[in-house]
């Protein structure tokens, strides 16, 4: 995917069909091959399915992570051992600065002074997630993502059995939230957003102990089970947006492989964001070897739910290394 | 019969929508958590440290780091229903003054943000009456070769708010535990240990003229017994009170006659 694509994707843009010029020779002929040799491509499917049963790998490494830097933000303050000091918006890991990007940013708005720690502490972060992944925080470390997960299953169950429905909202509105909650922050001089701010109020939460916080993320699990899927990640949170941006540049995506692809769409039913995975749909792809675009978190469920080994994690310029 | 499934542009209408409702009702919670500080409301004793309340809670990130390192969790964070920031660190110092016993205002050093700092840049408010005339003299450290508290301005100033209740002002004098059976609070008393703050509930007192507030006051010169006219005693508070609210966590009336009043500068 482009680089402006993939900004347009992650901004809310509606995705496209693309144009016939902007299939690669190499895509085309693959297309034309599937739509050629049906019969082949049933049978190459059927062997592909056998070398890729369906695992929880990757989502497994992932809740392990998660919940892994979540417990030593907790021990590090109950036990005292120090190792991660404070809580998701900014700490310190063995003394170093690390400032959550969304935070700093409300903060430089509201306040209007820049200071020299939060320059460091964001310039430290910034670098890790741009070498990370970008929205790889948001599945891979921030404490909502994973109970927004299991308020998902249960969403999905309810909707098998006819008793709720998804409510989708247009994904533009992030970025006007975005924009807003900035334009608060500087108008009010006040960090508007880190009232609201799920990812803030639960790693406090798990850090200092529960408090009133907690019925506002209850909300909006509840919301999530019986009316949105997954809203607040997918449509609501800038922290996202702001990540996201990040990710516009990095290394680590999660690859597309047309070759291996059979288009089934169970990918596109697990992920958080489908509109980025768009490119699996028969006829899509524009080249036979695609990035799934900044919106992706890299968490991995399309890589484990594939039943033919098309989406894999990728890291740029090194995989022809490893 | 089942309805008739909304065809593509009713669906993005709907998004929509859906959207504009969805993001008004968010901003409309975001500006309910900022009203109760446009209007004031109760003014909360901030941390050693801390900028203005205009600029601290333009600047303060809520990470809690500050109350990682207090050694008595004199720091709590406000919660939802508190209505000054979510998050951002106060004193309640009637249930835990702060009272030094970190020896170098610790928090202020944990802060990433800088709204808690040692020194303020110009750039930003300060108002004369929270300047410190002198460093302050902690009385822990008093023959340390520095002896004070890098603090250039007070957190609020001690007041003999309610005189009718001060036991000293009536003659009397105090037995037993400062506080009731179940308070918690923590105190460092240098002749129990010099590193290790205690209950204060477990360093009971026996005084003939009750002087719990001067006596744990951790500043040099920031309170003492002076006489009255008719022959007892009343505590006066001095320049140098910082405004820890350890007199006010000590004092063993209840409610307590001496009280800290956050954020409020010396007045000659």
């Amino acid at each position: 995917m482009s680089l402006k694509e993939s900004a347009r994707l992650l901004l809310g843009g509606e995705t496209r069909k693309p144009a016939p010029e902007d299939y690669s020779p190499g895509a085309r002929q693959v297309h034309e091959l599937k739509r050629m040799d049906v019969e082949h491509q049933r049978q190459l499917k059927e062997h592909a399915k056998l070398g890729h049963p369906h695992r929880n790998r990757w989502r497994n490494r992932r809740w392990a992570v998660l919940i892994a830097v979540n417990l030593l933000f907790v021990f590090s303050f109950w036990l005292d051992i120090q190792i991660l000091e404070g809580a998701l918006t900014a700490s310190r890991f063995l003394g170093f600065h690390l400032i959550d990007l969304n935070s700093a940013l409300q903060v430089m708005l509201a306040h209007k002074h820049i200071l020299v720690n939060l320059v460091i502490g964001t310039a430290t972060v910034f670098v890790l997630w741009v070498l990370l992944g970008g929205r790889a925080f948001c599945s891979w470390v921030c404490p909502y993502h994973l109970l927004a997960e299991w308020a998902e299953s249960l969403h999905l169950y309810l909707v098998k059995k006819k008793k709720v429905s998804d409510h989708a909202f247009h994904r533009g509105l992030r970025t006007v939230l975005w924009l807003l909650f900035a334009a608060l922050a500087f108008a009010t001089g006040y960090t508007v957003f880190e009232t609201l701010s799920l990812t803030g109020i639960l790693s406090r939460a798990l850090i200092y102990g529960p408090g009133l916080g907690l019925l506002w993320v209850l909300f909006w699990l509840l919301l999530e089970v019986v009316y949105s899927r997954r809203a607040w990640c997918r449509y609501f949170c800038p922290i996202g947006l702001t990540y996201g941006a990040v990710g516009l540049a990095t290394p680590l995506q999660v690859g597309y492989r047309l070759g291996n692809c059979f288009h089934e769409g169970d990918c596109r039913k697990v992920c958080l964001v489908p509109h980025v995975l768009e490119c699996v749909i028969k006829g899509r792809a524009t080249d036979e070897k695609m990035d799934i675009g900044a919106d992706c978190t890299r968490c991995g469920l399309c890589v484990d739910v594939c039943p033919s080994g098309a989406l894999n994690f990728e890291v740029k310029g090194l995989s022809n290394w490893l | 019969m089942a309805a008739k499934l909304p065809h593509k542009a009713e669906q993005a209408r709907r998004r929509f929508l859906r959207a504009l409702i969805g993001g008004g009702a968010l901003l409309a919670a975001g500006g309910a958590g900022w009203l109760p500080l446009v209007y004031g409301g109760e003014t909360r004793l901030r941390p050693p440290g801390a900028l203005e309340e205009d600029d601290y809670l333009a600047s303060c990130i809520k990470c809690g780091q500050c109350v990682q390192v207090c050694p008595v969790s004199a720091l709590i964070l406000a919660d939802l229903g508190d209505g000054h920031g979510i998050g951002a660190p106060y004193i309640d110092a009637r249930a835990q003054a702060c009272d030094f016993s970190c020896d170098a205002v610790q928090c202020i050093l944990a802060c990433p943000t800088g709204a808690l700092t040692y020194t303020k840049p110009e750039h930003l408010d300060t108002r004369g009456a929270m300047l410190m005339a002198a460093a302050p003299i902690l009385l822990a450290k008093e023959k340390d070769p520095e002896p004070t508290l890098n603090l250039k301005e007070r957190i609020g100033v001690a007041r003999l708010a309610r005189p009718d209740l001060c036991l000293a002002r009536q003659g009397k004098g105090w037995k037993g535990a400062a506080r009731a059976a179940d308070y918690e609070g923590m105190l460092r008393f240098m002749e129990v240990d010099r590193w290790q703050p205690i209950p204060l509930n477990d360093h009971p007192f026996d005084v003939a003229v009750c002087d719990l507030c001067v006596r744990t006051c951790p500043i040099k010169g920031a309170i003492s017994l002076e006489p009255l006219p008719g022959g007892h005693m009343t505590p006066v508070v001095h320049e140098p009170c910082v405004g820890c609210g350890v007199c006010e966590m000590a004092c063993p009336t209840e409610p307590a006659a001496i009280v800290i009043d956050p954020r409020r500068g010396w007045e000659a």
